[in-house]
């Protein structure tokens, strides 16, 4: 039998030799943080906290709204100085409460606690996910005691770690396997305490030999705990793709994982999970690669979230060359940012710093209908006609050909040979489908 | 503030393969067809393509320039047109026929449709047919050797047996392209490592080509007689290097399986039943306008929605 993987996708330059052999380090933050309350997928939080209050390390700043929505941690101690709108990686202005470090780093009474989750009943571990703030960090920012409170609990019987990391540049998932395995194993047995007849499974893509070692390792005497060892191509991070390589299930855009029995969390989410329930200490980190060829070394860190992007870049030893574009997340689905003023929230990953922008010189030319891009496509769409549909305004076409199943991950517009601008297209088409149809419902 | 960064929309890198690499791929793999051309057929050979191919490119950059629209013969896709057509020509046609059909090739053929990417006919076999059409004398004077003679496939026809080895390796009478099946084959087999074509539709027209003849032909399991079929006539160089052309063929993958099949059942028609000894360019223009049916029928489902069509 070959190794998991799925049907399509593309294999674009890996770039992690940069950063994969910097071991994490912690790295502290500056006089002032910013804390978004939208970070995640869902309603943003409220504020609990007023300007002038003192917060503390590990003090729950604003809270949950609604039912999906999640909690904002402060990472400091210190003083609110404001709650204004601020600048995200998403270029949007996003209302945020900025504290100012008083550099003490007062905690919460309680917080680093050990406890053992054997003594927690289901509705505490969940509660205390709930409370640290934890959200998918994998990129998406689901929050997690949402997945983690499927409606068919029974169902479940597979629980995957999602340690594939196929984003090229990316090597913050690698560090935290080779890191601190045991972390990821505790916190899966966790999630697994939730659902006692499901197994757990650790997946990696295979371009990661010494992670895979080191879990194996770790599991070997676990029974209901395996490695599943992937075949490296992108998106097989993807949900939908993961989970097709494990299970050989298919859900699509309707579906959530747990209609297929699925519930699947990033390696770094875990650790989250591992750290709230068993150290009492709710969702104030994050690991950021700084990567590129603009960067003087790439490294990997762990930071408070609230830190500014710029703080990273002068950790990193700053730029060796002026950098054209750079990037939060990977060159396949990050985000360029026009400005490095921007804090590290939950959902960031990677600092990618390019000399030169790689897709600003070519001017997409006629379609020669190469059918690289159904190929690539692994959501087995057919983009050329998705566009088609797109550049005539056909948004009835678009839906009909499936193009609300696009997962946005690029792979069409990266082989196109006539560089074609096709994911940028569809994005655009998908935001005025789910315009119209909140608009329809009213 | 400091100096803005470039932003676009994700995905920010590309891979290095773009449509000229694809274009300039195909010219590599129809060389060695054209060298042996030139080998067996002598300069005429060589002078018809060169014509075939500069009116080609000629005809693109003129009618653009005519029309102030980008001039776009830089992506060689008119490089590839001219040398397709030259390889279909027979060497003893005078200069002036890969002219007229070069100029109807990308004239009509292509550039009224919109140009590259929007032509539904092949514009290298459409020349070919209104040269076939129009000069039916010129077209099917083959000669081999000083000698006019007939083609295998003309013999077959006849009820002959052929001689196996001059038509794989060429040394027989054809188009300037046509004739060697070795140099055809080693084309092909480039552009399948380069992943330019895959291997569907050459496969199963191929395939499909045999399989009719067999049932049809007349002559059973005659190992002679099939071999003919395959090595005679445009059959290797229509699969391989014509069939596959991405503008005019389907870009579903079963759709290139119903069209390789389909094209393999219209050559077999014409062939066993035509008038003419030959039936390649007629199969694939014939084809060429199925495509768009054909892709209808053969949309792929997208993926976690198999089984599930009536659901929203």
């Amino acid at each position: 039998m070959g190794l998991a993987t799925f049907r399509g996708g593309v294999h674009p330059y890996e770039g992690k030799e940069l950063s994969m052999n910097q071991p994490v380090e912690v790295l502290m933050p500056g006089k002032e943080l910013v804390y978004p309350l939208a970070q995640h997928i869902g309603a943003p939080a409220n504020p609990v906290v007023a300007k002038g209050d003192r917060v503390l390390v590990g003090q729950i700043i604003a809270e949950s709204s609604a039912f999906i929505s999640a909690n904002v941690i402060s990472s400091v101690s210190g003083t609110v100085k404001d709650i204004t709108p601020r600048l995200t990686a998403s270029g949007a202005l996003c209302k945020s409460i900025v504290v100012e470090n008083d550099g003490a780093y007062e905690t919460v009474p309680g917080f680093g606690e050990k406890r053992d989750p054997k003594t927690l009943s289901k509705e505490q571990i969940r509660q205390i996910v709930k409370d640290a703030g934890i959200v998918g960090m994998g990129g998406a920012g689901f929050p997690t005691h949402v997945k983690l409170t499927p409606k068919n609990e029974e169902a479940i019987d597979t629980i995957i770690v999602n340690g594939a990391e196929c984003e090229p540049y990316l090597t913050s998932d690698y560090r935290m396997m080779l890191e601190e395995p045991d972390k990821i194993v505790a916190g899966l047995k966790v999630i697994l305490q939730l659902f006692p007849q499901a197994r757990g499974v650790i997946a990696i893509e295979n371009n990661k030999p010494e992670a895979i070692r080191v879990l194996q390792e770790k599991t070997a005497g676990e029974e209901k705990i395996t490695v599943c060892p992937l075949k490296t191509k992108y998106p097989q991070g993807g949900e939908r793709m993961l989970i097709d390589a494990v299970t050989h299930r298919r859900i699509n855009s309707s579906m959530l994982p747990a209609d297929a029995g699925v519930i699947v969390d990033n390696v770094d989410t875990v650790i989250a999970i591992y750290m709230a329930v068993c150290e009492s200490t709710p969702l104030i980190r994050r690991i950021i690669t700084v990567t590129g060829d603009a960067v003087a070394s790439p490294r990997n860190f762990s930071v408070r979230t609230g830190t500014n992007y710029r703080d990273l870049i002068e950790a990193a030893g700053g730029f060796k060359t002026e950098p054209e574009k750079i990037l939060s997340g990977g060159p396949m689905m990050g985000q360029a940012l026009f400005t490095l003023d921007i804090p590290v929230a939950k959902t960031s990953s990677t600092l990618t710093c390019f000399t030169k922008d790689a897709v600003s010189e070519f001017e997409p030319t006629a379609c020669i209908r190469c059918g690289r891009c159904v190929s690539a496509c692994p959501e087995f769409l057919v983009p050329q006609k998705m566009m088609a549909a797109c550049e005539a305004g056909d948004l009835a076409a678009f839906e009909a050909l499936s193009g609300m199943e696009c997962c946005e991950c690029g792979s069409c517009t990266f082989v196109c040979p006539a560089r074609r601008r096709l994911t940028q297209t569809f994005k655009e088409a998908r935001k005025s489908v789910m315009a119209a149809r909140r608009k329809a419902k009213g | 503030m400091e100096k803005m960064m470039r932003v676009s929309s994700s995905p920010h890198v590309r891979a290095k393969t773009g449509t000229t690499h694809i274009m300039a791929d195909v010219c590599i793999a129809l060389l060695p067809a054209l060298i042996v051309g030139i080998w067996h057929f002598g300069w005429r050979a060589a002078v018809i393509t060169a014509i075939s191919v500069a009116t080609c490119v000629l005809s693109e950059f003129i009618y653009e320039k005519l029309l102030h629209m980008p001039v776009t013969v830089g992506d060689l896709s008119a490089v590839v047109t001219g040398l397709l057509l030259g390889l279909n020509l027979p060497s003893t046609v005078p200069f002036w026929v890969p002219v007229i059909g070069g100029v109807f090739a990308i004239i009509v053929a292509k550039m009224l449709f919109g140009g590259l990417g929007y032509n539904f006919m092949n514009p290298a076999l459409a020349g070919r047919c209104f040269l076939v059409i129009s000069f039916a004398g010129l077209m099917t004077n083959f000669n081999y050797d000083g000698m006019t003679t007939a083609t295998p496939l003309a013999l077959l026809k006849a009820g002959e047996t052929v001689d196996l080895m001059p038509m794989f390796l060429g040394t027989t009478a054809g188009t300037i392209g046509e004739t060697s099946a070795l140099a055809l084959l080693i084309g092909a087999i480039y552009l399948l490592v380069k992943k330019v074509i895959s291997w569907r539709i050459p496969c199963l027209y191929i395939l499909t080509v045999l399989v009719f003849a067999a049932i049809f032909g007349g002559h059973g399991l005659s190992v002679n007689y099939l071999l003919g079929h395959l090595l005679g006539g445009g059959l290797m160089l229509g699969a391989c290097f014509m069939a596959t052309d991405y503008v005019t063929s389907p870009i579903t993958a079963k759709g290139q399986i119903v069209y390789g099949i389909c094209l393999g059942l219209m050559t077999g028609l014409f062939r066993v039943f035509g008038g003419s000894a030959e039936g390649v360019s007629y199969a694939i223009i014939f084809c060429n306008l199925l495509v768009p049916l054909i892709e209808r029928f053969t949309m792929p489902t997208a993926f976690g929605k198999e089984g599930r069509k009536h659901e929203k």
